[in-house]
């Protein structure tokens, strides 16, 4: 069965069932290997994709509720978001980088909506998105700023 | 104008950010299968036989068992007792019984379904106190002066018990390896892991291979924590051992489950002591007690024995000490290197001591620390006269002052019975003092003697070759920053090969808080002899003197090669004594003092984590964003360690061994962390640098279990604090009531025994 719809900006046609993940579909079909499986039921937000602009967990999107719509990755993100990617890596919020993709994904996601995002407004919308390296204040001073506002 | 000291952007951080790093897993290889691993689901069982039920597997699919190795079945660490695959009996939950291996993910789990194993379960040694009737694992005492006589003899004498769990590294990138034989017979393997020549040696003693024919690489590495210096050798055997079988690529990689089931975890303790006192809170004596879980198999636990007791004295003065400890053997899954390699354990216990004592004799915990804290020119317990770098002081002062510690603490002890009960959130606040001693224990770096290269490019640029993997820490530019203020050059006439044993020397693991210090203490003397002799070359040309060295450097690498390999130089006076444990255990320490402020929900008895203020002494930071990335992140792990993680057992199966049961901090969970680096350069380390990746794991534990005690009146005596434990303890009064302990006697145990909890 072919699924239809858009990866950043691209159009594909996919031949594989309509369960399978979108993880899946992402890593192994089309090659984008940026989004991470770090538990695969939902918990870690490595695989945090936007589907219609809206973040979503790819490990729990089955690939029939992508048909018709837009999706995009961290590749596709990173291509739009140059001053959140210098930001994150000057301030220190990346090390091993494996919960990276998906806190980019979520975080471009918030700047959409906030641009200058308060360190609560950070707090609630990256919630699904654990990262087991910087004790999230590297992210934090990418979001807010060297300070952010007081927790 | 140097690098040193400021905070130039990673070069692996645009790959990383943008998604276009490529881990393990996601790395393409032609022709690749996957492989699967069957697993025991007893804690102790004779093994039978394995049926390989091929008719239920999909085509070409393959399945061995231990019968299957080429030879010796262990896996080299300090020993070989750890089974490449289990042989007669299988000794925990989760250890792996047979590998099979097919063309697709699915099939490989497909292949793993049409397994059968017979096992014939034998009664399993769960918990600490069955354990204690079997020889232990490992054994160890450190003594100084005369404990028993200076117990008998103290004014005070305060006994308590102390107990940490399992924590689980829950590093985001899952263990994962690929492996196949090259044309000439070579085993090659590509993997998430720490220390390329640990699985080197592992491989060539399972393979029973010379050393050239064992190739090992590291892709960037998405996590480690010490969860990926042991385990990587076995999941490496494994694959190794399919591909040779398939004659094929074979990829192992681990879904959550499989590795919270499957891989090392922390030791459990479990820490008695009793420390003698001055009525004025002078320690005189200090004994201390420790037993860890080491699981099933010995892995690293001796050496994870000998860091715990080195640091179990904590950062304190003491004529008379002894720090005994032993690991003992459970059945459950083994438990191995966890930043900070048993020292926060001890440390855990020691500070909850401290505490006790202090409100034994009305000082607050401030005071007690001050009246005893490490200065320079004190002995540690192993003999070891500490120098100008020790920083105790220094770090208690200045956290106490920022975050006005002392006064808070005091009003809201005198306040906390005054309240009542009112229903309202309640605040506390808590002190921990600790010290990390960086590189490996002992004669560890004397006996590796870690060698590092530097060689000449064509083009003129220098290569530096380690073994060091960048697991997240920061190498990638911490390493460029050193050898570029070493040779005089800039960042862009430096190369930075891969790990990758058929390229770079052995310069070890990337453990023991030892990358910067040690190695990157290495990488500057290497960087700065090759310059020397760029130089005197360039002056034997008659070059000019004003000639830039990427000049001369082009021109010398023109007439060929030109290489530079240096090893680790230990201080000359650093010894130490295996046997009796006196002498230097390492070169120098790096010293910390946490506060957390936390509140309490008085009506679950929820912890909320407000604020932790980390004060830290590091030498020098070479990138300070980095290092202090370092102490937040460690910070935090402590945290989650003190409140939310639990690995819950029963008859030695995990109830919660999936991301969705076993939390870690969120973003919600976690507390503001504030990090001031005190520096002061130690002239062991590259310009002044110590090593500082373990030492926050130190301090964040005791120092929230403190703030739950100040805010709650409960003594917190084991983690993680729970709200069902604090609700035992609370219901037990355990802490609001006097210590109940008479002087001398132990007290009473405060815990159930971290076994089976049906």
């Amino acid at each position: 069965m072919t699924t239809d719809f858009g990866v950043n900006g691209r159009a594909v046609a996919v031949e594989d069932p309509p369960m399978a993940r979108l993880l899946d579909v992402l890593r192994e079909r089309l090659g984008l290997t940026g989004s991470k499986e770090g538990c695969g039921e939902g918990e870690c937000g490595a695989c945090t994709v936007l589907l219609d602009g809206q973040p979503v967990l790819s490990c729990l999107v089955p690939l029939f509720q992508c048909a018709g719509r837009e999706v995009t990755t961290v590749e596709g993100v990173a291509a739009d978001a140059p001053e959140l990617l210098a930001r994150m890596v000057s301030a220190g919020g990346v090390q091993c980088g494996a919960c990276t993709p998906g806190i980019v994904v979520a975080a471009w996601a918030l700047l959409q909506r906030t641009p200058e995002p308060s360190r609560q407004e950070v707090r609630q919308s990256l919630a699904g998105n654990l990262c087991r390296c910087t004790g999230y204040e590297g992210i934090y001073r990418a979001l807010c700023g060297a300070d952010g506002e007081a927790g | 104008m140097t690098p040193i000291g400021t905070s130039p952007p990673r070069p692996d951080g645009p790959d990383k950010v943008s998604g276009r790093a490529r881990y393990t897993d996601d790395l393409p290889r032609p022709g690749l299968w996957f492989g699967a691993t069957v697993r025991s689901p007893h804690p102790h069982a004779r093994l039978g036989a394995i049926r390989f039920h091929r008719e239920r597997a999909p085509d070409g699919a393959l399945c061995l068992t231990a019968a299957d190795l080429p030879g010796p079945n262990g896996i080299q660490l300090l020993d070989d007792s750890w089974p490449i695959l289990a042989a007669g009996e299988v000794r925990h939950v989760g250890e792996a019984v047979a590998l099979v291996a097919a063309a697709t993910r699915h099939g490989a789990l497909q292949a793993r379904e049409a397994v059968e194993v017979d096992y014939e379960p034998l009664d399993a040694v769960l918990g600490l106190d069955e354990a204690a009737a079997l020889p232990p694992l490992a054994a160890l005492e450190i003594a100084r002066g005369d404990v028993e006589a200076a117990l008998a003899a103290a004014e005070v004498v305060v006994a308590g018990e102390y107990a940490t769990g399992h924590q689980e590294h829950l590093y985001i990138e899952c263990q994962a390896m690929t492996a196949w034989v090259e044309a000439d017979g070579t085993v090659v393997v590509e993997g998430s892991m720490q220390c390329p020549y640990y699985v080197h040696k592992a491989l060539v003693h399972a393979f029973g291979l010379p050393p050239e024919r064992v190739r090992v690489r590291a892709p960037p590495v998405g996590g480690g924590f010490g969860g990926k210096e042991d385990y990587p050798s076995l999941i490496a055997a494994h694959a190794a051992l399919l591909a040779g079988a398939c004659g094929r690529p074979v990829r192992i990689a681990y879904d959550r489950h499989e590795d919270i089931v499957a891989t090392t975890k922390r030791h459990p303790s479990r820490t008695r002591c009793r420390f003698g006192l001055t009525a004025d809170g002078t320690l005189q004596a200090m004994d201390v007690d420790m037993t860890l879980d080491g699981g099933a198999y010995a892995t690293l636990s001796k050496v994870v024995l000998s860091r715990a007791l080195l640091h179990a004295g904590g950062p304190y003065r003491c004529p008379h000490v002894r720090l005994r400890g032993r690991v003992l053997c459970t059945h459950t899954a083994p438990n191995g290197a966890f930043r900070g390699f048993g020292a926060p354990q001890g440390q855990f216990a020691v500070e909850r001591h401290m505490d006790r004592a202090a409100r034994r004799l009305g000082l607050d915990p401030y005071e007690i620390r001050a009246r005893n804290l490490l200065l320079p020119g004190d002995p540690l317990p192993t003999g070891q006269v500490l120098d100008d770098s020790a920083a105790a002081r220094e770090c208690l002062e200045r956290a106490a002052e920022r975050t006005g510690f002392r006064r808070r603490w005091r009003e809201i002890e005198a306040l906390r019975e005054e309240r009542g009960d009112d229903g309202r959130p309640r605040r506390g606040i808590g002190l921990a003092l600790y010290f990390h001693g960086a590189g490996f224990t002992g004669n560890g770096e004397r006996r590796m003697l870690s060698p590092v290269t530097a060689r000449l490019l064509a083009d003129g640029r220098i290569e530096v070759l380690t073994a060091m993997t960048d697991m997240g820490q920061g190498c990638a530019v911490v390493f460029p920053q050193i050898a570029a203020a070493a040779g005089g050059l800039g960042m862009e006439d430096l190369v930075f090969a891969a790990p990758d044993t058929a390229e770079v020397p052995d310069s070890g693991p990337t453990v023991a808080s030892r990358t910067t210090m040690i190695v990157g203490g290495t990488i500057a003397r290497a960087v700065a002899e090759l310059r020397r002799r760029l130089e005197s070359w360039g002056r034997e040309q008659g070059a000019a003197a004003d000639t830039p060295l990427r000049e001369i450097a082009r021109r010398r690498a023109a007439e060929g090669p030109l290489e530079v390999t240096l090893r680790h130089e230990p201080p000359a006076w650093q010894t130490f004594d295996e046997e009796s444990y006196q002498g230097a255990a390492y070169p120098t320490y790096a010293w910390g003092c946490d506060v957390a402020e936390v509140e309490v929900e008085p009506d679950t008895l929820a912890v909320r984590p407000l604020r932790v203020t980390a004060v830290c002494e590091v030498g020098r930071a070479i990138h300070p964003v980095l290092c202090a990335g370092q102490i937040e992140g460690g910070t935090l792990q402590a945290v989650g360690w003190a409140l939310l993680e639990e690995v819950k057992l029963e008859q030695g199966r995990y109830l919660n061994d999936r991301l969705a049961t076993y939390i870690i901090p969120t973003f919600p969970d976690s507390p503001r962390i504030e990090v001031e680096l005190l520096e002061k350069a130690w002239e062991g380390g590259p310009f002044g640098a110590k090593g500082v990746g373990e030492l926050p794991m130190d301090g964040g534990a005791p120092a929230v279990a403190a703030a739950v005690e100040n805010a709650t009146g409960i003594a917190v005596p084991a983690i993680p604090a729970t709200p069902e434990r604090l609700w035992e303890w609370q219901a037990g009064s355990a802490a609001a009531a006097p210590p109940a302990a008479a002087a001398g006697a132990a007290s009473p145990p405060l815990l159930p025994d971290p076994g089976p909890r049906a």
